[in-house]
Formats: C-alpha cells, sequence, structure tokens
C-alpha cells in the first residue's frame, strides 16, 4: 500500500469502517511511515477538538418564545383545515366536537 | 408537553402530531431544538441569527409536516430543513443568490482532488487540553469559518452531530459518495490548519518521503 492509497481509506480507517480486508495492509503501512503515522493520529485529534467543543446553550427565553409561536401557527394551521374540509386529512381529530 | 410523551419514538410523535396533538410536536421540538440551535450557532456565530434559523426551521417543520413521509428519519429531515435554512440566512447575509447545496458544487465534486498533507508534526498538547484554553477556541472556530461550506456542513453533520454517511448525505441531498469525498477534504484542511497552529516543529517530518518497505516497484 503507497501514501496515497492509505489517504483513500483514511475516513474508513478513523471512522473503524475500514474493510478487514486492507486493515492489516493499512497498518503495515502505518507502523512503516512516520509521516502517514501522523496524519492519522492529527487527523483523530482534529474530530476530537471540534466534538468536544463547547455546547451552545439555547436561551430559555428563546425557548419560551419559540413555543408559543409554534403553538399559535399549530392553531392558524388547524383553523384553516377546518374551514376547508375538502383538504384530505390522513386522520379526524378525535376531539372535533363541531 | 406531556410526560408520557418523552418515552415516545419520533415516529410515533410525529404520527401522533399529524393526527392533532400538539403536546407530540412540542415534545420533537423540545428534543431537537438545542442542537438545531447548536447546528446554526457553528454556521452562523451570532445568538441572533441561529435564533432566527432555528425558529424557522420548525415552522418549516409544522407547516410541511404532512409531507414528511418517513423516508429518512425525522432527524435527518429536520436537519435538512436546518441546513437550508442556515445557507440561506448566510446567502442573504453576503447578498448571495440563494442556491441549493446540490446545484452549486455536485457537478464539480469530482474533478477536485484530494489536497496532499504537508505539515506533519505531533501536536504540543491533547484537544482535551487545548479546549481550555479560550484563544485556542477562537482558533478552531476560525479554522472551521475558513472552510467553505459545503465541507464545514459535512464535517458539523457527521462529525460534530454524529450523523452516518447516509444520513448526512439525506440530510444534505447529497450523494453517499459526495460525502465521504467533502467529508475527507474537510477533516484534512482542518487537520492541516490546526496542525500548523498546535503542531510541535520539533517533530516535524517532511511528507516527501521514500518507502523502503511498502513501494512496490513498478
Amino acid at each position: 500500500m503507497k501514501c496515497d492509497e492509505l489517504l483513500k481509506l483514511l475516513n474508513e480507517y478513523v471512522d473503524g469502517e475500514i474493510d478487514p480486508a486492507f486493515c492489516k495492509e493499512f497498518e503495515q503501512h502505518l507502523a512503516g511511515c512516520d509521516p502517514c503515522k501522523i496524519v492519522v493520529d492529527t487527523i483523530r485529534k482534529t474530530i476530537l477538538i471540534y466534538k468536544n467543543d463547547q455546547i451552545y446553550e439555547l436561551p430559555v427565553e428563546f425557548r419560551e418564545r419559540l413555543h408559543k409561536l409554534l403553538r399559535q401557527r399549530w392553531r392558524e394551521i388547524r383553523d384553516s383545515k377546518v374551514e376547508q374540509p375538502q383538504q384530505p386529512s390522513p386522520a379526524p381529530r378525535a376531539n372535533n366536537q363541531n | 408537553m406531556n410526560d408520557a410523551d418523552l418515552q415516545l419514538s419520533d415516529q410515533e410523535l410525529v404520527n401522533r402530531a399529524k393526527n392533532g396533538d400538539l403536546s407530540a410536536f412540542e415534545t420533537l421540538v423540545s428534543r431537537y431544538e438545542q442542537r438545531v440551535f447548536n447546528l446554526a450557532m457553528r454556521m452562523l456565530h451570532n445568538v441572533h441569527d441561529a435564533e432566527d434559523v432555528t425558529q424557522q426551521t420548525f415552522l418549516n417543520a409544522l407547516e410541511h409536516l404532512e409531507e414528511f413521509r418517513g423516508d429518512a428519519s425525522f432527524a435527518t429531515w429536520l436537519y435538512r430543513i436546518a441546513t437550508n435554512a442556515a445557507l440561506k440566512n448566510l446567502r442573504k447575509k453576503r447578498g448571495l443568490p440563494t442556491v441549493s447545496l446540490e446545484e452549486s458544487t455536485e457537478l464539480q465534486e469530482e474533478r477536485d482532488t484530494i489536497p496532499h498533507p504537508e505539515y506533519l508534526a505531533d501536536w504540543r498538547q491533547s484537544p482535551q487540553e487545548l479546549i481550555q484554553n479560550n484563544e485556542v477556541r477562537a482558533l478552531i472556530q476560525q479554522a472551521l469559518d475558513e472552510l467553505d461550506e459545503k465541507h464545514r456542513l459535512v464535517f458539523l453533520l457527521r462529525d460534530v452531530e454524529g450523523l452516518s454517511v447516509k444520513e448526512t448525505a439525506q440530510a444534505l441531498g447529497i450523494s453517499e459518495a459526495n460525502v465521504k469525498v467533502r467529508l475527507l477534504r474537510a477533516r484534512l484542511q482542518l487537520r492541516e490548519k490546526l496542525t500548523r497552529t498546535f503542531g510541535d516543529p520539533k517533530t516535524l517530518v517532511k511528507p516527501e518521503h521514500k518507502h523502503k518497505n511498502s513501494e512496490p516497484r513498478a
């Protein structure tokens, strides 16, 4: 296996999804090739650093606004369906008392 | 929202929502709002824009819920709506016309080659140590921003949000082969940038090397 071939299998190897038939060859190459060993190692660290980066907290007041808006829009959509009964509806509302 | 809803699968909640159960829909929103917001923050870096995109995503999901057929998972469907909303927001800010992801790049894909790793050195510190530092975090963010959108989105969905290759392909409306190519380029480009910043020059290795043990004779 050459370095170029290793590059093509890099994703699969790093993700643990490499075909076992190639895995041994890949690892034999790594054992004898410092540059490729560094590429694999630093790619792994690159992924890890982004994976572990901060979570942006959803602002509480935005969350409340969002849910309020969605409830409102939900009712608008429901009401427009009631006005146009010719629209096909997958299932009738069980609690519709009209 | 109903406590019993929390135990239900996405698909069950979608079915209930389609049958008029608002609390089922709100449970779905609660389940995904943080993830959608995160993705939007990572794309736009601005709370106001990220809120807009999150709001637009769930409004679109609500308005198009009837069209959701379950070909992909609900999460994947939602990510697709969210990425489109994020791209629209980005392009609006730049005054560019809105082009879908597929149109923008699909054709060129095969012609682009894979960049060769150039700067090869061990990092001075572990990723865990590095992200303790705010300046470092800003550099990491900057490196991500320097990727173009198509590579950034694939990287975020696959490596940060943890979607599979197939789910990423469905969310972006591109082929799995393209996801793989873009992901490899994104990872290599980020690796290059971060290693130039965090690499220890004492461990620098030249990429122009000859293989004694593995290069077959032509």
